[in-house]
């Protein structure tokens, strides 16, 4: 148990604690690193879902957020970069009784993951997949990211980045993603209901969270603390839920839009493949599915 | 059957249950029969989006519990090497056949080639140890899948089979042996509680029992340098603990990866040593070799990698000459050479790719070593 | 707090009641839950911790309502809040 040096006796543990590999705290993110509140939003989400945590899995793949395999106490997987969604993939269909989470950075997900993440969008796969968009590859140092806004300065663009990001809620929804979200990590409760939501649902599910990167991308664009980001998120997130995400921008010069912005249903990738199967040879074998608990009511 | 579906089939009997591929001459065509056998026995065919794909989903579905694999060729391989090596490192069973074909780059895609066996060996930035299964024809397409699955779990470590274009694509008799008469090696579970166990804690005999995902066990995975916890170490202790296991895995348990099948090898004078679709040609050569009063053997490489260090190295020291032919410019013959190591001459039979070795080449080779003077040559 | 018209069962109105636990050791000093409190519980300490961060410190714990905002921002699992019946 933890002891604080003010109070003598025995403290309840954090609630956390059971979903937490506190033996290796504290974690390598830097202080202010928004990736540490977005880690608590996903263990609230996780305890709020209602899943077994013996039937819930964890996928990253390199970087900063790929990290956080590492200290949360669930099956955990730190893979090759980019290579996190296919290898979820194959780990749900061997088993698809367990809720796979895929849990990266914006670099990981949606450059050298780009094209895994855009098929496993398309085939429907019962993933979800957490994208913490600090904007640059902050694991590296900070250099420049399909994230990354025209014009910010990174180490590979020391003069100003001259490419356009991606729209990732835009990229996600066209690509066939049945619930897609966008918020900052400001916005922790948010965070913990749409993740909640998202493992609810079947099929692929994104949720985006934009998040401070004081060291790397702050320091370079003279942000300021992360403390100043988050209050810049403060001022200029507005909410917009169910708009079509090809409006759902990001723009740091005027408005950042969050909120839920895709809900839809389709068939998963296992329920085509059945169907398919069962028009050829009739009988399929037992086949599992995920059971959808009931979301706990605590906090 | 064709060796491509020797393959495929060899898998299923093994218990391959997930296949992940993608096409890719010569080895299209295990992807094609496994696409159409896995949802008939109750597995999953899933085509990925490429073989980077392909190699991180069975690794995935590995941990998931199945047994699981994926074919391809050079190209294919070539993307394959970093998760093989995540594979190595997190000591994933899985199997992975590389059925060559010539390159380098696309190369030749419908011609043979074995000009990939350094890269088996090789080919994933690190140092490690590898399992690299030879067969020469559709029946060694069968059987050494199983093999390949069998040792994969019992050693969790990815096997690969490096077959060529022609052993894949000829057709001959298969004999595919009742269930009951296969072998089928599952990987170790632990015996202790999930409070007390240590995902990398090796067995005496290098080898850690193995918990899936879900099996309760709260496993932590990675591809960084970890210690037995399982716990990303940055430090030096810690890589000389992990890579001295994966290492000490299959050096030590040489003994039982090994095989080679060795043909006239008590009085024979030279000795080729061959694998893959080579091995055939080798093997009519030193049949027309004894036929015509030379005493030539055989030893045909079962396990390419680790290499049969300690068997070369004695036949070395009995022999005239070893004479390796392959379809490359000379991989395995470098390796023939070292374990030789000056005790004969050792001589490559090759060609740059495109076409198998005729076995008369390799007689003419072994005539003109047997027409020597009486006694050792000197290298 | 200013209301439009007092709701008629303003007496009988409880809010909730908490204490904040600070995990000193674990605080790197971001400052989140100091900015984020609503009900402005804490400020920044001038001590500092074994790494050499200030932590926050309690200033006013009585009007902790036990909202747990400190707890979900908390990027480190440095601090959380409980009710006040449950601490010991």
């Amino acid at each position: 148990m933890m002891k604080t040096k003010k109070i003598k006796k025995t403290l309840p543990p954090h609630p956390m604690e059971a979903l937490l590999r506190s033996e290796r705290l504290p974690h390598m993110w830097c202080p202010g690193c928004g990736i540490g509140t977005v880690f608590s939003s996903v263990i609230a989400a996780v305890q709020k879902s209602g899943y077994d945590p013996d039937r819930t899995a964890v996928v990253s793949g390199i970087g900063c957020t790929a990290r956080m395999a590492g200290y949360i106490r669930l099956d955990s997987f730190h893979t090759t970069h980019g290579r996190a969604i296919p290898f979820a993939t194959g780990l749900k269909l061997a088993r698809p009784d367990t809720k796979v989470l895929v849990i990266s950075g914006d670099g990981d997900l949606l450059a050298i993951g780009g094209n895994h993440f855009i098929h496993a969008a398309r085939r429907n796969i019962d993933i979800t997949v957490i994208c913490v968009n600090n904007l640059n590859y902050g694991m590296t140092g900070g250099q420049l990211a399909p994230s990354t806004p025209y014009g910010a300065k990174t180490t590979t663009s020391v003069m100003g980045c001259p490419e356009d990001p991606f729209n990732f809620c835009f990229l996600a929804s066209a690509c066939g993603a049945v619930y897609v979200a966008r918020w900052t990590a400001l916005h922790t409760r948010r965070i913990t209901n749409s993740i909640t939501e998202a493992m609810q649902k079947r099929g692929f599910t994104f949720v985006e969270i934009l998040t401070p990167c004081p060291t790397s991308f702050g320091r370079r664009n003279k942000i300021g603390t992360a403390l100043e980001t988050l209050k810049f998120y403060h001022e200029r997130s507005v909410i917009r839920n169910d708009i079509d995400p090809k409006d759902a921008l990001v723009d740091f010069g005027g408005n950042i839009v969050v909120g839920r912005f895709v809900n839809t249903e389709r068939p998963t990738f296992m329920d085509n493949y059945q169907s398919m199967c069962k028009n050829q040879i009739g009988e399929w074998p037992d086949f599992k599915g995920a059971d959808v608990p009931e979301i706990k009511t605590t906090r | 059957m064709n060796g491509d579906h020797a393959c495929c089939e060899g898998a299923l009997a093994a218990g391959c249950r997930f296949f992940a591929g993608y096409p890719i001459t010569p080895a299209t065509e295990i992807v094609e029969r496994m696409s159409r056998r896995l949802p008939e026995i109750g597995g999953i065919y899933i085509q990925m989006e490429d073989e980077l794909a392909s190699m991180a989903a069975i690794l995935g579905a590995s941990w998931g519990g199945v047994k699981a694999m994926t074919g391809t060729s050079g190209p294919g391989f070539s993307l394959m090497m970093e998760n093989i090596g995540l594979g190595i490192c997190t000591e994933t069973p899985c199997v992975v056949c590389n059925v060559q074909r010539a390159g380098p780059s696309t190369g030749l895609p419908t011609l043979v080639g074995q000009g990939d066996m350094m890269q088996a060996r090789w080919g994933s930035h690190g140092h490690y140890e590898v399992i690299a299964l030879s067969p020469s024809s559709p029946q060694e397409m069968f059987d050494f899948t199983i093999r390949a699955f069998n040792l994969s779990e019992k050693y969790r470590i990815p096997v690969i089979i490096m077959a060529d274009e022609v052993v894949g694509h000829i057709t001959e008799r298969v004999v595919i042996p009742p269930e009951e008469k296969i072998e089928i090696v599952n990987r170790r579970k632990p015996r202790v509680s999930p409070g007390e166990y240590l995902p990398y804690h090796p067995d005496p005999d290098w080898v850690a029992p193995m918990a899936n995902c879900g099996d309760g066990y709260k496993i932590h995975i990675t591809g960084l340098t970890h210690d037995e916890r399982g716990y990303p170490g940055m430090d030096e202790k810690t890589q000389a603990q992990m890579v001295n296991r994966l290492i000490q895995k299959i050096v030590s348990n040489r003994g039982d990866i090994i095989r080679t099948e060795n043909t006239y090898l008590e009085d024979a004078e030279i000795v080729v040593v061959a694998y893959g679709i080579s091995a055939r040609s080798a093997r009519q050569a030193v049949r027309d070799a004894r036929a015509g009063g030379i005493r030539a053997g055989l030893i045909k490489l079962e396990t390419v990698w680790p290499f049969p260090e300690e068997l070369i190295r004695d036949v070395a020291t009995r022999v005239r000459a070893l004479i390796m032919p392959e379809i490359n410019a000379g991989q395995m013959v470098l390796e023939l050479q070292r374990c030789a190591g000056g005790a004969c001459p050792v001589h490559l039979v090759s060609n740059f790719g495109g076409s198998i070795i005729h076995p008369a080449v390799i007689l003419d080779a072994i005539k003109s070593f047997a027409k020597e003077k009486k006694g050792r040559i000197k290298p | 707090m200013r209301y439009w018209r007092k709701p008629l069962d303003l007496a009988n109105m409880k809010s909730s009641k908490g204490s904040v636990i600070i995990i000193e050791d674990r605080c790197k000093g971001c400052g989140f839950c100091i900015e984020y409190c609503p009900r402005d519980v804490l400020a920044m300490s001038s001590a500092f911790n074994a790494k050499g961060y200030h932590t926050p410190s309690i200033i006013d714990e009585s009007k902790c309502v036990n909202c747990h905002f400190c707890e979900a921002l908390c990027p480190e699992f440095a601090i959380f809040s409980v009710g006040s019946d449950e601490t010991t």
